[in-house]
Formats: C-alpha cells, sequence, structure tokens
C-alpha cells in the first residue's frame, strides 16, 4: 500500500515551549492509524500538524516536512485551505453548527465552497449521513438544529460534514472521549468501515480503543516518536521499553 | 489518487480543487484584514479630525483672546464683541457638582440595594426600570423638568427651603422654578442610572469570601455594606467620574431649565444660570459672524478637551484597579 | 452591659441605613414613574389622525401634527444607520477576531472614549466639516448621529463575536473554510442575535437626539427637501416646541415626546425580552 503521509522531521512549538520532537514516520493508506501516548505527550497537536491546524493558534510554530501524497503541505506558496479539503477533522467534543439544522450541518463545508445546485447536495447529504452511519436516524428530521442530537449522534454528524467535502484522510482527536460507551462502539464501528475508502489517524488515550481499532499505532512519549508499528506487533511484542510499560498501564 | 468511493460521482466533478493546485497564495484573508483594519482606523481618524476641526475653528477666537478666553467674564456678541468663558466653565462645574451631590449617595444606595438588600427577582425588575430611565432621551428630561419638575419644586420644595435656610445667602433670592439648583437636579436624576448601575455590578462583583468573612464575625447588613464599597473603593471613584463626565456634557435638559442667564455667579440657587453645552446649543444657530462662531467652538473645544481628560482618567484608574484585582485573584 | 448597649447602636444603624437604601431606591423610581405618566397623560390627547397625518403648523395657526417630524427622521436616523452600521460591525469584527493585534488595543481604547464625547461636540464638529460646505442639511445630523452610533455597534459587535466558541470557528475551519469565509457566515450568523440588539440600541439613542441635530440642521417646518437641505426632527421638535409660548405648539411637544418615548422604550423593552429567550 502506498504511504498516504510521509512526515519528516517534524517539530512544533507553542511559543518557546516545543511539543514535538523530530517526528519522522509514514502512515498507510486506507488504513486506520491510532496516536496513543500519556496526557500531554504530543498526539493532539501531532495531528493538528497534518492539516495545518497547528499553527491557527497565535504563537505556534512548526518545522519539517509532512508530505501528503507526495507534495510537502509546509511547502512555498502552499494554501492551507485547499489542505484542509482534503484531510478532514472531527473534534473531541463534537461541535455541530447550533444555528443550523442537521441538513445545512451535514453541508456547511460544501456550501462555504461555493457548490449550489440543490440537486448534489441533496445527494452528497444523504450519501455523507449514510457513510457516518446517521441516516437512518436523522432522514425523518433533516430540518431539526444539529445542535437537538444527542452526543454519539452529534459526533456522527460531525463525521458526515467532514466526508461531505470528500477529503482522502480523516483525522480523529479522540472522537469517543465525550460520549458513552454504546455511542462509542457505534462509532468504532464506522471508523472500521470508513478505512476501506479513506485514511484515518486517531488520536486516543483508550489503549483497548487503538487495539479494536487501529491497523497501525505510533505511540508518542513527551513529543517524540518513541514506536510505530503494526497493531497486533505493538501489542503482542512491543520493542521498546517504555511502549511496554504504558500499554501494563505503569503510566499515562 | 482517488479510488472508487461510496459517495456519487457528481462530487469528483465538483470545483473542489485537487491536489496539484495546493500552491495558491492566501489572499481573501489578507484583504479581510485590510478591510476590517481601515474601518476600526476610522474611529482613529474621526477624533483626530474632530480634535482638528474644533481646533482650526476656534483658531479666530483663541487668536483674539488667548487663554484669557478661560477667565474672561464678559459675553457681548451685540455691541462690543467681547467673549469670555470663565462664567460657562462655573456654571457647568457648579451643577455638575450639585448633579454628584445629589446623585451619587443615590447610586450608591440603588446599587446596595440591588446588591445587598434586595432578592434576586425584585433585583432583575428594579435595575430593568432603572435602565429604562437611561433610555429616556434628555429632550423629555426638559419637556418633563418645565412643566412637572419646575412647578413642583417652586411651589412645595423651594420655598420651604428658603423658609428654613433663608438666612444663607444661597437659599435666598427670587424663586421662579427653574435655575441652578433645578438644573442639578435634572441632571442628578439624568446620571442616576449610569453611574447606580455601574456601582451595582461593582458590588456584585465583590468576591463572596470577603463577604463571608466578615458576616462570620457577626456583622450587620449595614456594616457587610460598608466592607463592600471600601473593596470596591476605585471602582466607586471610577464611577463618579464617569457621572461627572456624563453631566459635564449634558446639553438639552440642562438648557430648557437653567434659565439660559450669562453671569459670573448667581445670586442664589434658584437663580438662572448658563452652562458650556447650553450656551453653544443656544447661540451657535444665531452667530452671525466669525469671532461669535470661533467663540463658541472654542467653547466646544474646552468641553471636548475636559471631556476627554476626564475619560482617559477614569480608563487609566480602571485599568489600575483591574490591575490590582487580578493580582489579588491570583494569590 | 455596655457590649449590649453598643450592639443595640450597630442595630439600629442598620436600620436607619436599610431604611434610607430603600428610600432612595423610590426616590430615584419616582422620576421614572413621573416622567412616563405625564407624557402619557399629556400627550395622549394630542394623538389622532391629524398627527399623523399633518405638518408642523406655523406661527398662529390652530392645530397641526408631526408627521413630517416623523417622515424627517425617519429619513435622518435611516442615513446615519446606513453610515454607522457597516463601520461599527466591521470594526467590531476587527476588534474582535483580531484582538491582540496593537491597533484592535489602540482602537478599543479610543472607541470607548468616543463613546463619552457629549453628542453636542460631535454636533458641533459636524457643523464645521459639513455644515460650513454643505450648509445645513440631513447629511450633516446624519453624519453627527452616526459617530455617536459607532462606538455602541462596535463594542457590541465585538464582545458578540467573542462570544461564539471556538470551537465553532474551529470545526468551520477544519472543513477548508478560509478565515474571512468563516468568519462572515459562522461567526456572525452564531452572534446575530446579539449583534442585532447592539444596532437596535443604537438606534434607539439616536432616535432620542436632539442637540446635535440642533446645530446641523436647525428647526424645520416643511416636509422633507433633499438630503442637502435640512429635516423636520422629533426630538428637536420636542425642544422647540416645549420653550414656545404657543398652546398647540406645546401640546405638539407632548404628544411627539409620547411618540418618541413609545419608539425608545419600545426597543429598549423589544431588546430585553429578545435577549431573553435565549435562557
Amino acid at each position: 500500500m502506498a504511504h498516504k503521509f510521509e512526515i519528516e522531521n517534524l517539530n512544533a512549538w507553542f511559543g518557546a515551549r516545543q511539543v514535538l520532537k523530530n517526528i519522522s514516520m509514514k502512515i498507510e493508506e486506507n488504513a486506520v492509524t491510532a496516536i496513543i501516548g500519556p496526557s500531554g505527550c504530543g498526539k493532539t497537536t501531532f495531528i493538528r500538524c497534518l492539516n495545518r491546524m497547528h499553527e491557527i493558534t497565535p504563537g505556534a510554530s512548526v518545522s519539517g516536512k509532512v508530505l501528503f501524497n507526495g507534495l510537502n503541505i509546509y511547502g512555498n506558496g502552499v494554501d492551507p485551505v485547499m489542505i484542509r479539503r482534503k484531510i478532514g477533522m472531527v473534534f473531541q467534543k463534537p461541535n455541530p453548527f447550533p444555528m443550523m439544522s442537521i441538513y445545512d450541518n451535514v453541508l456547511a463545508g460544501l456550501k462555504l465552497n461555493g457548490v449550489k445546485d440543490k440537486k448534489i447536495l441533496d445527494v452528497v447529504a444523504k450519501q455523507s449521513l449514510e457513510l457516518a452511519n446517521l441516516w437512518d436516524e436523522v432522514k425523518d428530521d433533516l430540518n431539526k438544529s444539529g445542535a437537538s442530537l444527542s452526543g454519539g449522534q452529534q459526533q456522527r454528524l460531525c463525521i458526515a460534514r467532514a466526508l461531505a467535502v470528500n477529503p482522502e484522510v480523516l483525522l480523529m482527536d479522540e472522537p469517543c472521549s465525550a460520549l458513552d460507551p454504546i455511542a462509542t462502539a457505534k462509532i468504532e464501528t464506522l471508523i472500521r468501515k470508513l478505512a476501506e475508502n479513506y485514511t484515518v489517524v486517531i488520536v486516543t488515550h483508550n489503549m483497548q480503543q487503538a487495539a479494536r481499532v487501529s491497523d497501525y499505532i505510533a505511540f508518542l512519549y513527551l513529543g517524540e516518536l518513541i514506536e510505530y508499528g503494526q497493531t497486533k506487533q505493538i501489542f503482542e511484542n512491543p520493542k521498546h521499553e517504555l511502549t511496554e510499560r504504558y500499554l501494563t498501564g505503569e503510566f499515562g | 489518487m482517488k479510488n472508487s468511493r461510496k459517495i456519487s460521482p457528481f462530487l469528483s466533478r465538483l470545483s473542489i480543487k485537487p491536489v496539484s493546485h495546493l500552491k495558491w497564495k492566501i489572499r481573501g484573508d489578507d484583504i479581510f484584514k485590510l478591510v476590517g483594519a481601515l474601518f476600526a482606523s476610522s474611529i482613529l481618524l474621526l477624533i483626530g479630525l474632530m480634535i482638528y476641526e474644533l481646533t482650526k475653528g476656534s483658531r479666530l477666537s483663541i487668536q483674539t483672546f488667548g487663554f484669557g478666553f478661560l477667565l474672561g467674564t464678559k459675553w457681548d456678541p451685540a455691541i462690543s464683541r467681547v467673549f469670555g468663558a470663565l462664567p460657562l466653565i462655573l456654571g457647568t462645574v457648579v451643577t455638575s457638582a450639585i448633579a454628584l451631590l445629589i446623585g451619587v449617595p443615590l447610586s450608591l444606595g440603588i446599587g446596595l440595594a440591588l446588591s445587598e438588600y434586595m432578592p434576586k427577582k425584585f433585583g432583575f425588575a428594579i435595575s430593568f426600570l432603572v435602565e429604562l430611565l437611561a433610555a429616556i432621551p434628555s429632550v423629555i428630561y426638559g419637556l418633563w423638568g418645565i412643566f412637572v419638575l419646575i412647578p413642583f419644586l417652586s411651589d412645595h420644595v423651594y420655598l420651604h427651603l428658603q423658609k428654613l435656610f433663608g438666612f444663607i445667602p444661597i437659599f435666598s433670592g427670587p424663586i421662579y422654578g427653574g435655575g441652578v439648583l433645578t438644573g442639578g437636579i435634572v441632571l442628578a436624576i439624568m446620571i442616576v442610572p449610569t453611574v447606580s448601575s455601574v456601582m451595582r455590578d461593582l458590588f456584585l462583583a465583590v468576591p463572596k469570601s470577603q463577604r463571608e468573612a466578615i458576616i462570620a464575625l457577626g456583622a450587620t447588613k449595614w456594616e457587610t455594606a460598608k466592607t463592600v464599597i471600601s473593596y470596591a473603593r476605585s471602582g466607586v471613584i471610577c464611577a463618579v467620574i464617569l457621572g461627572l463626565g456624563r453631566a459635564f456634557g449634558e446639553t438639552m435638559a440642562v438648557t430648557m431649565v437653567i434659565g439660559n442667564k450669562f453671569q459670573v455667579w448667581p445670586s442664589s440657587l434658584f437663580d438662572a444660570w448658563y452652562t458650556m453645552s447650553a450656551i453653544i446649543a443656544n447661540e451657535l444657530l444665531e452667530a452671525t459672524y466669525d469671532l461669535y462662531v470661533s467663540a463658541l467652538m472654542n467653547v466646544a473645544l474646552v468641553l471636548l478637551f475636559v471631556t476627554l481628560v476626564i475619560n482617559i482618567l477614569s480608563r487609566l484608574i480602571v485599568w489600575r484597579t483591574l490591575k490590582l484585582v487580578r493580582g489579588i485573584a491570583k494569590e | 452591659m455596655r457590649k449590649m448597649d453598643y450592639y443595640r447602636f450597630r442595630l439600629i444603624k442598620d436600620y436607619a441605613a436599610r431604611f434610607i437604601v430603600y428610600l432612595s431606591l423610590t426616590v430615584a423610581l419616582i422620576p421614572l414613574f413621573s416622567i412616563l405618566y405625564e407624557v402619557v397623560q399629556k400627550g395622549i390627547s394630542t394623538i389622532n389622525i391629524d398627527f399623523f397625518v399633518n405638518p408642523t403648523p406655523t406661527v398662529g395657526e390652530k392645530g397641526g401634527g408631526a408627521a413630517n417630524a416623523i417622515q424627517g427622521t425617519l429619513i435622518t436616523i435611516g442615513l446615519a444607520s446606513l453610515i454607522g452600521i457597516p463601520i461599527g460591525l466591521m470594526s467590531g469584527v476587527f476588534l474582535s477576531e483580531y484582538s491582540e493585534h496593537k491597533l484592535s488595543v489602540i482602537v478599543r481604547f479610543f472607541n470607548d472614549v468616543l463613546s463619552g464625547i457629549p453628542s453636542i461636540v460631535i454636533g458641533v464638529f459636524a457643523y464645521a466639516l459639513i455644515v460650513r460646505s454643505i450648509g445645513f442639511s440631513v447629511i450633516a445630523a446624519a453624519f453627527a448621529l452616526a459617530i455617536i452610533m459607532i462606538p455602541t455597534v462596535t463594542r457590541t459587535t465585538e464582545e458578540a463575536l467573542k462570544l461564539v466558541p471556538l470551537s465553532l470557528r474551529e470545526a468551520a475551519i477544519a472543513l477548508g473554510v478560509p478565515r474571512w469565509k468563516t468568519i462572515l457566515t459562522i461567526v456572525l450568523r452564531g452572534a446575530k442575535k446579539a449583534v442585532i440588539t447592539g444596532i437596535l440600541l443604537s438606534i434607539a439613542k439616536i432616535s432620542g437626539e436632539s442637540a446635535p441635530v440642533l446645530v446641523t440642521m436647525g428647526y424645520w417646518r416643511w416636509w422633507f427637501a433633499g438630503l442637502n437641505r435640512p429635516a423636520a426632527n422629533l426630538a428637536l421638535n420636542v425642544f422647540v416646541f416645549a420653550v414656545s409660548p404657543f398652546e398647540n405648539w406645546i401640546a405638539l411637544a407632548w404628544g411627539s415626546a409620547l411618540v418618541l418615548i413609545l419608539l425608545v422604550l419600545g426597543i429598549n423593552i423589544a431588546v430585553k425580552i429578545f435577549t431573553r429567550e435565549r435562557y
């Protein structure tokens, strides 16, 4: 399989404080890669570097290369706005637009990118919601406010919204941490399904979730990449002592 | 690059640019920021232009009278064409002082009532009513002042005041209902809403821990209130300065009740007088020659200058207070 | 024994204080009720069809109405809003979205300073700038009123936008929407209610302003005659009629005051209800 991302010597700072140290790794296409590690190790910062969201925080900076489909997204003249259309993101706390209906929420990204044809919009809305396993639950209530859904449904709505702009990658920052176990299970099923057509990178602090959902795992500690490999190998035979200690719950 | 996806083939024809067009410069954001900055700067431009125009307009008057304008006591547009603003400045200061003397205690009382004494529900209703007072236009205060307040004061209040205190010069003299005291009273009523809401917010912001500390020592409600005021001391001063600024600039209501008589000093509290803003309102349209207009613009310049100083001073105190409060909060 | 006496003394002080506090509350509210009562009572008799149909009467003419004043006021406020609202909105957006920028800090400070400048001074400024070239006109008055509007609209817009949570902005940005579009669509839409509230309140404020109108337009007896001429104004008429010696003029003053109060208080109360709905 091709490498969707090739990350070379990625460093990231908040002001003078360095949060990511010289990370180099490759991310496989059409697979789920989980980023794990104790709190504060830089997991969220890492994926936010993949869609150039890190830099919108005042004082934040980045160095190194991130090759996406072979092109350095931090190269000269590259427009971050375009990047974000190809690399979607879902956040920890579901954030549907409360003043819009479910229908408008799904299509928000599309409409803001200039798509106006009602027929296309209707089709995309339905397909995105189906992809996100939400269609059956909301198909009769598309005009209800986006905020009127349950937590798990809101998160699936956000996933549908991200998918509607037809990205190639879906970045997920602890998408289930604010949800109950049943909603979590639904999203995990969804993630496995999405991996057939999208590259998914998911940050999680839950090791069992990483084991259930991912094909590859990257373990970060204090801003450094400690180990990367196939999920099965990492859990059964971790190469690094720190990895083993984290997996056995010694810290985190 | 894109293998078969479940999303309809429609989407591949959409205008979302493919990866190869990633090399674009950010344009929209820069333009937006520039436009916003331009609009925001217009506020600075307006103030600058205001100072410039008023100074330019006052130039003739400044050239003719110099700083003596501020001390001059004659205002004679008809014959000698001499203008002096001292009586106006005094009139403004005295009426504002009266307004503060009456208004600040009232505002303190209301602020305390709303924060310490009244139950929440009533508090909202009363605050709402007080805010309505703030929304009433100045002319309507003036209208009410002429036809309701003045008759009331002259018949029911001033007569008695004179009976009781007539031996003091400021309370002697003919009563016609309007004049300095009336002007001060109307101003007081007008500044109470603003000043009292600021005080209410200040008192409400005093941390619970402070109140609880003194209540635990066995304090009465009044003693607790005194502590609250003391804690919010600099904010209270700020609110007073705010009220002063408003009183200084009030025009219509004052001019409708104060009598508009140009004199260095009134014979009593019941005598008519004049303020800076009142004379501008009354005479700018009648000013037929350049020096006259310039003198009035000079008055406006003085008024602008004084208000700016008051404003900036109070903001500095606020800034200082905030630093202090934040410092205490950090501990 | 001494302790008990002193305690009773404190209690007396407490009761006295409570009494004075409630007294001051009452005293402060009396003018409100008095004004409302008088304006309604004296103004209601003047409000009839004539009031809304006839222009203001000349000296000695009987009856008359405030129709031209209502027309003139609407036009002047409309023009002022056209100038003031866009400037205030855009400035508020800039102050909120580029909040730490040096320009923002400076503008925020001077915006508050501008809001404290007496309206008569702003009127004189408009007089110096516009009346001296174009003459007494609706344009001059609208200009002055716009300046009075701008600080309020700017401040309320900034505060309204700042309330929109970061998560909404990030959601839009993550969808590949450029920042400026995010602000104009998502953020503004999220703060719609508060922004409109600020605009309505500033309109209410300038409807009642008469000092700047006086020195930029003066009294106008006729119908609207062009933007470069003066127009009749409701608030100014209250002043002119109130100090006049004519009975019917004074009656018109009360009538105009009633319309003005209904408009201004109406907007204020509507806004209060409007914003309470959120809870």
